[in-house]
């Protein structure tokens, strides 16, 4: 006669190792990947924070994307412990994984213990539409669209970079986009800074900047700060977000902004133009070199002319803009290769794009410090980066 | 002999040019050619006493001559050297 279903169930469980919810909760900080292998509308209701989710169905396609190591430690998870038994006898007996345990119990006795619980957010309908481009991308995907949407960009300035940045990075969902920017929108603006029209001269570019955010994507949250950047806010004001993006216009305020930055471990996508030329890279804290590595210290005024007395072809800060926004999201979704360590340079002209290595410097003395060794009382104080670039010829 | 690329702000000193063909064995030489040629350019590559000037960056193809043999980083002919200030930008 055939054994019933609970004698199965018992061999199989006889066969597998079983671990209790305690020591799965213990296994969260280390490299095991846990499986959540229930149903979507389970998943969706909530799960083990920092679990995978593959549903039984679609276990044997796809655990080799999810697990590619027959020795990793993998903990296998679901309602009560019985789907995940199956499945732990699938990967041990067909596949070889070496180290593959079932939670017993389920998930019902991990919130029973009253462990944490993650509850994944879900996007509307109107979302998914308007994402589905992001979402269609193996690189972005769901996860990826929720990573945007839960990111915290600034932007140092509304105008040449700052425009285009802050469109696509509002039209790619990216939640929060904090804009500093103390002008008002001119005339000769919108010649490149397309965030602005000519019903908004005279405006703040920060209203301007919202106004326009608020029409192309009312999913993200534009924070203002009608000010100029200075010693005494900046650590305020870059404090909490996810990444920077660096349209400023002046040198001491760049110098400023990487020394907080790298106090506060915030990486910088940095650009600058002029006429037909544009220069990009990433700085990340400890990570690659700061701005103060590539120039130890900047040219004197007449080596520096601005925009404004130089001139600059309206495109090329479109295109550098761009390419800032595209570091960020990179970042922000950890993929491809950040442009850290290498400083870009577009000659629009010639449309070419060449590449020098940028070094971390041992003896910067931004970032060459430990990091622990910065003291509170000295985060927020900065050397006068003002009379740094006056004084230095 | 190599290829030095001329960066936006050094441009009119140099009659508009943005590349360069010039006679030289190494970065100093090459620099040197340049400053000769070009004088107005001097005083922004070069500090008084000969060295390069701290803010100005130079690189032989995609190495900053600094991590190499500073001015005395040989250069041939397939080399391109890109002399690189920092800009700021801006309206003001």
């Amino acid at each position: 006669m055939s054994p019933s279903g609970a004698e199965v169930l018992r061999q199989i469980k006889s066969r597998i190792d079983e671990i209790d919810p305690a020591e799965v909760r213990a296994a969260l900080d280390s490299d095991a990947v846990v499986i959540d292998v229930r149903e979507d509308e389970e998943w969706a209701i909530g799960h083990i924070p920092g679990a995978v989710h593959v549903p039984k169905s679609h276990l044997e396609g796809r655990i080799e994307l999810t697990a590619p190591d027959r020795d990793q430690r993998v903990i296998l998870y679901c309602a009560s412990g019985v789907r995940s038994a199956w499945a732990t006898r699938t990967l041990t007996e067909d596949f070889g994984y070496q180290r593959v345990s079932s939670m017993a119990g389920g998930f019902k006795l991990w919130k029973d213990r009253d462990y944490e619980v993650e509850v994944p957010r879900s996007m509307t309908a109107e979302q998914r539409d308007r994402y589905s481009r992001h979402l269609l991308l193996p690189e972005v995907g769901v996860a990826g669209q929720q990573r945007l949407l839960d990111a915290k960009v600034l932007l140092l300035g509304a105008g040449g970079l700052g425009s285009p940045a802050a469109l696509y990075l509002a039209a790619a969902g990216v939640g929060t986009l904090g804009i500093v920017d103390s002008d008002v929108v001119e005339v000769s603006n919108l010649q490149r800074q397309v965030l602005h029209n000519t019903e908004r001269v005279g405006e703040p570019k920060v209203e301007s900047a919202k106004a326009t955010i608020a029409a192309l994507n009312p999913d993200v949250d534009v924070i203002t700060h009608q000010v100029r950047l200075g010693p005494e806010n900046v650590m305020e004001i870059i404090s909490g977000y996810d990444v920077i993006v660096d349209g400023l216009d002046n040198f001491p305020s760049r110098y400023l902004v990487n020394d907080a930055s790298v106090r506060l471990k915030v990486p910088v996508v940095s650009a600058a133009i002029l006429g037909f030329d544009g220069q990009l890279s990433v700085f990340k804290p400890y990570d690659g070199p700061c701005y103060r590595c590539l120039f130890p210290v900047p040219p004197p005024a007449e080596l520096a002319p601005s925009c404004g007395t130089n001139g600059v072809v309206g495109v090329l800060p479109g295109t550098m803009g761009l390419l800032q926004a595209t570091e960020a999201i990179k970042l922000i979704l950890g993929i491809g290769e950040p442009a850290i360590g290498r400083l870009l340079m577009y000659d629009a002209l010639a449309a070419t794009l060449t590449e020098v290595k940028v070094r971390r410097d041992p003896n910067c003395p931004v970032c060459s410090r430990d990091p622990e060794e910065i003291t509170d009382e000295e985060m927020g104080v900065f050397p006068d980066y003002e009379a740094f670039c006056a004084g230095v010829h | 002999m190599a290829t030095i690329r001329i960066p936006a702000v050094l441009r009119n000193a140099v009659g508009g040019a943005r590349e360069l063909t010039i006679e030289g064995a190494n970065v100093g030489e090459l620099l040197n050619v340049v400053t000769s040629t070009y004088p107005d350019t001097r005083d922004q590559i070069f500090g008084p006493g000969g060295d390069l000037n701290r803010y100005v960056n130079v690189y032989v193809n995609d190495e900053d001559v600094r991590v190499l043999r500073g001015l005395d980083t040989a250069v041939g002919e397939k080399d391109t050297l890109v002399i690189l200030p920092a800009m700021a930008g801006g309206d003001r």
